[in-house]
């Protein structure tokens, strides 16, 4: 694997809500084998970006390219099936289904075969056998037949890792996977997020600042739509503009 | 956190009992004949019709959350095709018929489908209610519908001598063959992979695209297969009565079987049977003069405020109520209340 396997990579990308520049000419790369997290405070964009990167809303101009193709047109479906795979930053799993049939419906997506209106959803092997591995990976192999309405707070965020895992993505944008997560369930959603890291691209949009100068090989800070400082952990923690617009400077 | 979920073993229990239940449903039905008078085959005849077209209506509401509010449409053009399609001598062939008039049906439903499904929520119900009120203004202001008056049917398909719909047990037997069609047709459809991606989309559908479905085909192809399911049963409907009338397109009847899926119970197939033969017996009950003398007449009144009263009562329909007995049981015994009611999400039959 060469060091420098650009995965994802967004050019330029601007979003604007009439006269607000929610997203002003933004540029990362996210690589292979890397956790790239995306910092600011509330309103900076970060979640636009996310947003604009999987294909849930169209940038206002800017590029997106995955695996070396430019999706930029492509639907957001199109960009998933193509192993691009997000988690939502409020928890979207499917209440009423069990923690089984979560994954093995976001497994189903690399296997849809809709046509097939007689076999039963169960026995397809290959999205069953994809959904026993990500919740397994992700830690919720007790927990396969409740309903996932029922998990607590931390499972349910679990849960939404497990469905994104479960259609084999190479990129992952994970929307504030920590959010509202106890001491204990944040150490295990590192750890998981650091066995990951070998063979995924992982863009991190985190509050949690502890845990992203943990996680992370590359940090990106974000201030009113526009990057203001990216590289190393190391060079953001000492750059000037940081410590001023975002760290705080006392 | 303790919970008390249903075991593996409990699942499949319920599983049985359902097929239990529709299998027992549809040996009465079978039955019913021996038992019944010409009054009451007829009216059975006409509930099965219904609940077919409840049944068609059930996969977009119940199964996928697309509230249409303009079913009738699909209902009425299956039947005034049946009655435009048959030729002027002699009785037109079952096999080519049928299909056509579901196609009809059909095709009407992928020319509204294509547009309403771009639409979402309240706007969607308007889109579709416009449509079905569209065909309705076409047959009924257009020399091609007959207008008010309607069209008699010359004469019932048949399939060459072996069937002859025009003999009521014949058209029976028939009517009960499709029905059981339908819905096995339906349970097969809702467990397989297209049935479990119109689930995903009824709970969350963002969720779904970001996932890596395309939803908008998904939603059509529920909505070309419901139309022309409701077709069939215009078509059924036309031939029954030999007759047809704009009245098939109004929007009374596309809330009549929202109505009637709404009272057995959303997310079940069973509920779409159950719902329209509890909406057709009510009607009848409320209709009847040897039990309301002169108020029959205000049969609708009655049977309003039942419906009122069964949705106030029974948020889950009638096909919640065993279940909803049985908690209040549990909560008697153990002096607690029931735990929060949580859907589970394999149910489809």
């Amino acid at each position: 694997m060469s060091q420098s396997e650009v995965l994802l990579r967004g050019r330029e990308i601007t979003r604007r809500w009439g006269g607000l520049v929610a997203l002003n000419g933004v540029s990362l790369d996210l690589e292979r084998g890397t956790v790239h997290a995306v910092i600011g405070t509330n309103g900076a964009g970060k979640s636009t970006l996310i947003n604009i990167l999987s294909g849930e809303i169209p940038p206002s101009s800017g590029q997106v390219e995955l695996l070396g193709q430019d999706v930029t047109n492509w639907s957001q479906p199109k960009r998933a099936r193509a192993g691009l795979g997000r988690s939502y930053q409020r928890n979207t799993i499917y209440p009423s289904f069990t923690v089984f049939e979560n994954c093995r419906l976001a497994a189903q997506a690399r296997v849809q075969k809709p046509w097939a209106w007689w076999r039963d959803a169960q026995r397809c092997e290959v999205s069953t056998a994809a959904a026993r591995a990500a919740a397994t990976r992700a830690g919720l192999d007790d927990l396969l037949e409740r309903p996932a309405g029922l998990l607590s707070h931390g499972q349910k965020r679990q849960l939404e890792i497990a469905m994104c895992l479960a259609t084999a993505p190479q990129v992952l944008l994970l929307d504030e996977p920590l959010a509202g997560m106890g001491a204990e369930e944040t150490e295990r959603m590192l750890k998981l997020l650091a066995e990951l890291k070998a063979s995924h691209a992982i863009l991190l949009v985190e509050h949690d600042m502890d845990a992203v100068f943990r996680i992370a090989d590359c940090i990106t800070v974000m201030v009113n739509g526009a990057v203001i400082a990216s590289g190393t952990p190391d060079f953001v923690r000492n750059s000037a503009d940081v410590r001023v617009a975002y760290l705080g400077e006392h | 956190m303790v919970c008390s979920r249903p075991a593996k073993g409990e699942i499949n229990d319920m599983k049985k009992s359902k097929f239990l239940f529709v299998a027992l449903a549809l040996a009465a039905l079978a039955l019913w004949p021996l038992m019944a008078g010409q009054y009451g085959v007829d009216l059975v005849t006409k509930i099965m019709i219904f609940a077919i077209f409840a049944l068609s209506l059930e996969l977009l509401v119940g199964s996928t959350g697309l509230v249409c509010f303009g079913q009738a449409a699909f209902f009425g053009i299956g039947a005034y095709a049946t009655v435009l399609l048959t030729p002027q001598d002699g009785a037109p062939s079952l096999l080519w018929l049928l299909p056509a008039c579901v196609l009809a049906a059909a095709f009407y439903a992928l020319l509204v489908g294509a547009l309403s499904l771009r639409t979402k929520g309240v706007y969607f119900i308007m889109v579709t209610l416009a449509f079905a009120q569209m065909a309705y203004y076409v047959v009924h202001d257009t020399p091609l519908g007959g207008g008010t008056d309607g069209i008699y049917l010359l004469s019932k398909p048949v399939l060459g001598t072996l069937l002859d719909l025009d003999k009521p047990l014949v058209f029976y037997g028939f009517t009960l063959a499709c029905l059981a069609g339908v819905f096995g047709f339906l349970a097969l459809l809702l467990r397989s992979r297209f049935g479990r991606a119109l689930a995903g989309i009824r709970v969350n559908e963002q969720r779904m695209r970001a996932t890596g479905f395309s939803t908008y085909p998904y939603k059509l192809a529920a909505f070309v297969i419901s139309g022309g399911l409701a077709g069939l049963a215009g078509f059924l409907f036309a031939v029954k009565d030999g007759f047809v009338n704009p009245e098939l397109i109004s929007w009374h009847l596309s809330g009549e079987v929202l109505i009637m899926i709404i009272l057995g119970g959303l997310g079940h197939l069973r509920g779409a049977l159950i719902g329209a033969f509890a909406f057709a017996l009510l009607q009848e009950f409320f209709k009847s003069e040897a039990i309301f003398g002169e108020f029959s007449k205000h049969w609708h009144l009655g049977l309003g405020l039942s419906i009122i009263a069964c949705v106030a009562l029974l948020p889950r329909g009638l096909v919640g109520v065993p279940e909803q007995l049985a908690a209040r049981l549990r909560g008697r015994l153990t002096g607690a209340r029931g735990t929060g009611t949580t859907e589970v999400g394999n149910e489809s039959v």
